[in-house]
């Protein structure tokens, strides 16, 4: 008797094309059960994520909520001077306690049964631990109730995550055995020292978006030095970042984290804006202000290139962060997943204790250009609700990522999708998919 | 019985105010961009910020525009640059006050709710917040020398295009 053909299992094995990552298949957008593998593998265990800026907790008592993956922490500067971070979750009854964004506090008390915590996430006291005493009609005093004898303080604490702190930039696991965050960041360490050198950093705002896509195409879009010179205007256009320029590609030794360096050139007509509709030759604008770019001393090449120093250096460090270098404006990019179809974008502008009235301003001028509705990012946002589309439209198909062939590593230039080859290799190999 | 305070100006100037709140998210609205700076001086502030920011004085804005000339750039982004799924968007008003501020010009400040309707989508409550303008007398027309748009929506879902 023949059985029908069996369909196949959810967790039937990923394929992909040509057998490497230069192909990569809808369905790790899309899956849910990936999604919760993800979760686990890149965000709770082996990875350092971001979690927030010295300068946004500065005293004693300060404290900012966030998430990492779907699981909210609270990042908090303890009584001592040092950085905690905890989950925002109390240990008896699982309530989120914490909901305020930011604040300063003594210690924390979930508002259900008030069981306290201090900032370090101890847990200091219960009411009726020892239970309550009352008298029977008899006179006789009795203890009703009470934790059992053998129930510990130290033992029932909130969830402490590993804290690292580099260069005022706060980053935090869930997994105490996770390496040291110098040798996790890699060959993009000198890059990211570059931004953060330990100078004190003043913070200058937030934007936050929800955008419609999967969280890992975000650090796609940043480690693709070929889009931005077509699908951006202002870039192409005005030279900021367009694929003629000098430029360098750097990845970590497992292809995870990513560096896209660049040199902003003098922008106008030439072969990389033949047929590109995006380029609009002869556009001025009205205010130059937005593009008044003053270079500063930090941009030097860490390595000691000669030549001007470059104007971009777009990090991505997996899972959860991208360091924005684009001319004056800096910020910090949080991705927190929402299921696999979405995740919040979270921007923390900042600049530097000793920047002039006039840096300060200037930086927030060209913030014009990146956010939600930014003049070279609102639309990235836009593309990638339309790939996440498209996935969901066809679940068995997968993009093609083959700019420049299908190897991974760095490259001399931005004509390439060798960086996000790089990071599904590492991808493969933690997901064992 | 509590009674109100006398109003600092004439009811002809608030009906001014609503004329030109009316006006302005008609243009917005029906997406006629290129008229939208026309409702500012040429040394204007324009700003949509986020509520957080502006509660903790912190200055970051999502849109921050110091002249008319960078609303017109504005213009430009919209209808030429940046590439987004065209939306309708509908503005709801409510709330006017209107004072007098001791140079003469006007302290206006209204809550605003915006709808966007992308092409055959449902309709989303998109950014609701409240404006705070200052607006002065140009050659008989009122227009805005200050307008922040500081809005309480904690997020964007996923990208703000046109102006509010």
């Amino acid at each position: 008797m023949n059985a029908p053909e069996q369909l196949p299992a959810a967790a039937s094995p990923v394929h992909w094309a040509r057998g490497t990552a230069s192909r990569v298949p809808y369905r790790v957008y899309t899956d849910e059960e990936l999604y919760r593998r993800e979760l686990d593998r890149f965000f709770y265990t082996g990875h350092w994520c971001y979690a927030g800026l010295e300068a946004e907790i500065p005293n004693p008592g300060d404290f900012k909520r966030t998430a990492i993956g779907e699981r909210e922490v609270i990042l908090v500067r303890a009584a001592d001077g040092s950085v905690q971070v905890v989950e925002n979750r109390c240990a008896h009854r699982g309530v989120v306690f914490c909901q305020e964004k930011h604040g300063n506090a003594k210690d924390f008390t979930c508002p259900y049964h008030q069981w306290n915590y201090d900032l370090k996430g101890n847990l200091t006291g219960l009411p009726f631990r020892r239970g309550v005493k009352v008298r029977d009609e008899a006179g006789k005093v009795q203890v009703n109730g009470g934790m059992p004898a053998d129930f510990k303080l130290e033992e029932n604490g909130l969830t402490k995550l590993k804290v690292a702190v580099k260069g005022g930039v706060i980053f935090a696991s869930f997994d105490h055995d996770v390496e040291d965050l110098d040798s996790y960041l890699g060959a993009v360490r000198p890059w990211f020292e570059r931004a953060f050198n330990g100078r004190k950093l003043t913070l200058l705002g937030y934007s936050r978006q929800r955008i419609p896509g999967n969280w890992k195409l975000m650090q796609e879009n940043i480690k693709d030095p070929y889009h931005p010179g077509l699908l951006h205007t202002w870039f192409v256009t005005f030279g900021l970042w367009r694929n003629d320029q000098r430029a360098q590609m750097i990845t970590d030794a497992h292809g995870r984290h990513a560096a896209m360096v660049g040199w902003k050139n003098a922008g106008g007509k030439g072969e990389v804006t033949q047929g590109v509709t995006s380029f609009k030759e002869g556009m001025t604008l009205q205010d130059e202000r937005v593009l008044d770019v003053v270079p500063e001393a930090w941009w030097a090449h860490p390595q000691g290139e000669p030549g001007a120093p470059p104007s971009a250096c777009m990090q991505t460090i997996f899972p959860n962060l991208i360091i924005q270098h684009n001319v004056n404006s800096i910020s910090t990019r949080q991705i927190i997943p929402v299921g696999p179809h979405a995740f919040d974008f979270i921007w923390t502008h900042f600049g530097f204790a000793d920047d002039t009235a006039e840096m300060t301003q200037r930086r927030l001028r060209q913030a014009n250009l990146f956010g939600p509705s930014g003049y070279v990012s609102a639309d990235d946002g836009e593309v990638i609700e339309l790939s996440q589309d498209g996935f969901r439209q066809s679940a068995d198909n997968a993009t093609v990522c083959e700019l420049d062939g299908t190897g991974q590593g760095g490259a001399p230039h931005n004509v390439t999708e060798t960086l996000i080859r790089s990071m599904y290799g590492y991808y493969r190999k933690v997901m064992e998919i | 019985m509590s009674t109100l305070p006398a109003s600092s100006i004439s009811l002809d100037t608030r009906a001014a105010v609503e004329e030109l709140y009316a006006r302005y998210v008609k243009c917005l609205d029906d997406g006629a961009f290129d008229q939208w700076p026309g409702f500012f001086t040429k040394d204007c502030v324009y700003k949509l910020q986020a509520r957080e920011n502006y509660d903790r004085g912190l200055p970051l804005a999502l849109m921050m525009f110091e002249s008319h000339a960078m609303l017109v750039d504005r213009v430009f982004g919209i209808t030429t640059t940046l590439y987004h799924q065209p939306y309708y968007q509908r503005h709801i008003v409510s709330g006017l006050m209107v004072n007098r501020n001791p140079d003469g010009s006007l302290h206006a400040e209204a809550n605003y709710a915006v709808f966007r309707t992308k092409r055959n989508a449902l309709t989303d409550v998109f950014n609701v917040g409240r404006y705070l303008d200052e607006i002065v007398e140009v050659e008989g027309t009122l227009k805005f020398r200050q307008k922040l748009c500081i809005y309480d929506s904690e997020l964007v879902p996923n990208s703000l295009i046109y102006p509010i």
